[in-house]
């Protein structure tokens, strides 16, 4: 796949390198102090960071003024926007906004539902889903105008990102779903987090015999299970996760006091069984408010030293 | 049908606690379908009514009930009109556009609603209703196998379903059908699921209420 | 069996507790009767299926609406009955003429004109 923007993470897995990408959620608050000490475990061991965009519909410091304090720093950010909080007009303004400032990423979502947050009553918009917002963005970069077709005077030039669940129902569209995603224009993936790893590879193997993974980097989701409650919790809990028994009684097996260890041990191991499957990209590290171990995953998993690629 | 649901009775007491005469006003379509402002909840309510003011002391008031065939026509409502004058308030326990249209054609009498209309939706089995069209005023139907990501997904989606569609269901509710597998499994059942494939285009909402007011002309049928 | 129940009593007649509409209860009360009980079959051997538990939703409902108004729910009751079962019968019809003695006279006695 050639490079189309100025994007590292892009240069790095074009070059053929698997990618590592991390995330980064905002404060409740607007202290930039917080989002600097997060970033700071990043640096040096991720190319780029997802910052989430009002996650879980819960109100937080906006993802794009985020970005930019990642940007100052000298990190590479990935601007998430969900369709659930802003309209084509408001969508289009800040890819400009976040272009303005050299942000090369974004991840297009449609945003977990207002009813999960802390304003439950609150009106969604879902003007655009996530891919029509990919396809947009794709149309802005590539076309040069707007939705509306006016030109846009100094186009972004964004590296256009989608999120995927190998495990989501129906099952029937797990690869048509991702090929719908591609026809609109994403060039990369992240997936939901794996654990487990049979079903995924399925799915990146019926991906690949699509012809997808020529067409879009499959960057493969992981999170640590920090203990054996947390497993349960995202089996039974989160929709859409698929945790597996013995994944679970892995975790509970395991004394109190070295759970966490041991749930950095499964995300090591998924990740070295992953990077030998055609077809995967990188890795994107979601340690959830655990940032300071990303380094360490990312240097277990044999993914150090970062490539320098200009 | 547009589907309602009763509104509480205090909150109704609480409109029309000051008033002498009071007209309770049903109507014959939608509302009593779901029972929530038929002619046979009208009479519950005005009773109610009645027994608040006389529990109050209020010894001459009055509450009247009136069933309409429809309050959304202007010649069903017509039917009011040499008594609507004498009365301090209506309470309509039609939808929302009935409450309107009374509300119009009677300028100077206080019409307060009886009801919360909710959706247009159909009646699944007694006592239960659920939502089928929002009005968005461009029917894609065609391509979703009869049934409408709009109306029915929670986020809208028209190119499939989010991460969240579990089992059937949707995320934000275990007892919500996830419209996305609805769509799939029809679209399978019609061997068309090829239309899965077809990224859709966005959607011209201006149809849909984000155009401001709507209106239907139809210079065909105007004389 | 010469049993005796109140004579506060008045029995109204009807094919199936089923058929008694929260109207007729409110009806009833509005015109100034102190309560109102439903006698039904027992659960489960209703000739019409649903009938009492229909009947049961509806006293509930009653209950509701005229706890909002400010008038004891209590005035409305419903029991289940054996048709045969004169002595549980006459107990019912005690049970309630003390509910209701307790609670007073109906406070809309003479004061509603119900509309015509």
């Amino acid at each position: 796949m050639s490079v189309k923007t100025p994007s590292k993470m892009e240069k790095i897995m074009a070059a053929g390198h698997l990618g590592v990408t991390s995330e980064c959620g905002p404060p409740r608050g607007s202290d930039p102090e917080v989002i600097k000490e997060k970033a700071e475990l990043l640096k040096g061991c991720v190319d780029a960071i997802n910052v989430t965009d009002n996650q879980t519909s819960v109100v937080r410091t906006s993802s794009l003024a985020t970005c930019i304090h990642l940007k100052l720093m000298g990190l590479e950010p990935i601007l998430q926007m969900v369709t659930r909080d802003r309209n084509r007009i408001a969508l289009q303004s800040d890819v400009l906004g976040a272009a303005s400032f050299d942000i090369h990423n974004i991840l297009c979502l449609s945003g977990d539902h207002q009813s999960f947050g802390d304003h439950p009553q609150g009106q969604n918009v879902h003007d655009l889903d996530s891919m029509q917002l990919a396809w947009a963005v794709r149309k802005m970069r590539d076309e040069g105008t707007f939705l509306g077709g006016n030109e846009i005077k100094r186009p972004p030039e964004m590296f256009v990102g989608a999120a995927a669940n190998p495990f989501a129902d129906p099952f029937e569209i797990r690869v048509p779903r991702l090929a719908k995603k591609i026809e609109a224009g994403v060039e990369f993936i992240q997936t939901q987090c794996i654990y487990n790893i049979d079903k995924f590879e399925e799915w990146v193997r019926q991906a690949r015999d699509r012809g997808l993974t020529e067409k879009c980097y499959i960057m493969a989701g992981v999170t640590p299970f920090k203990s054996a409650g947390m497993a349960k919790y995202m089996k039974n809990r989160v929709p859409g996760m698929d945790v597996p028994d013995d994944v679970v009684k892995r975790m509970s097996d395991t004394p109190k006091g070295k759970q966490s260890e041991e749930g950095l041990n499964i995300c090591v191991e998924t990740i070295q069984r992953l990077k030998e499957v055609e077809g995967v990209a990188g890795f994107h590290i979601m340690a959830i408010e655990w940032e300071e171990k990303v380094s360490e995953i990312v240097e277990r998993a044999g993914l150090l030293p970062r490539p320098e690629i200009n | 049908m547009i589907v309602a649901d009763k509104k509480p009775v205090e909150e109704i007491i609480g409109y029309v606690r000051d008033c002498k005469k009071v007209l309770v006003l049903s109507c014959n379509e939608c509302v009593t379908v779901c029972e929530a402002g038929g002619k046979k909840e009208a009479g519950m309510l005005a009773s109610a009514l009645r027994m608040y003011f006389a529990n109050q002391g209020i010894a001459d008031a009055q509450v009247d009930e009136r069933t309409l065939e429809r309050q959304c026509d202007q010649e069903y409502l017509e039917e009011i009109r040499d008594i609507a004058d004498q009365y301090d308030a209506i309470v309509s326990v039609a939808c929302g556009v009935g409450v309107q249209f009374t509300a119009e054609k009677y300028h100077s009498i206080p019409v307060f609603p009886g009801v919360n209309t909710c959706f247009m939706g159909v009646t699944e089995h007694r006592g239960l209703w659920t939502e089928r069209c929002q009005g968005c005023g461009q029917c894609i139907l065609a391509y979703t196998g009869g049934i409408c990501p709009v109306a029915r997904c929670a986020k809208r989606l028209f190119n499939g379903p989010c991460g969240g569609s579990s089992n059937g269901k949707c995320e934000i509710n275990k007892d919500l059908d996830c419209a996305w597998q609805l769509i799939i499994d029809r679209l399978i059942a019609i061997d068309r699921l090829d239309l899965y494939e077809k990224l859709f285009d966005i959607k011209d909402w201006s149809t849909d209420r984000a155009g401001g007011p709507r209106k239907v002309e139809r210079e065909d049928v105007q004389i | 069996m010469r049993l005796t129940y109140p004579t506060s009593f008045r029995i109204v007649r009807v094919p199936c507790s089923g058929t008694v509409d929260v109207k007729h209860i409110l009806r009833a009360l509005e015109k100034g009767a102190d309560g109102v009980c439903v006698i039904g079959c027992m659960e489960g051997e209703c000739q019409y299926k649903t009938g009492n538990l229909r009947a049961r939703k509806r006293v509930e409902q009653v209950q509701r609406l005229l706890n909002a108004i400010g008038v004891d729910g209590e005035r409305a009751q419903m029991y289940n009955l054996s048709s045969s079962d004169g002595p549980l019968f006459a107990k019912y019809a005690e049970d309630m003429d003390e509910r209701i003695r307790k609670l007073g006279p109906n406070p809309m006695k003479h004061k509603t004109k119900p509309a015509a």
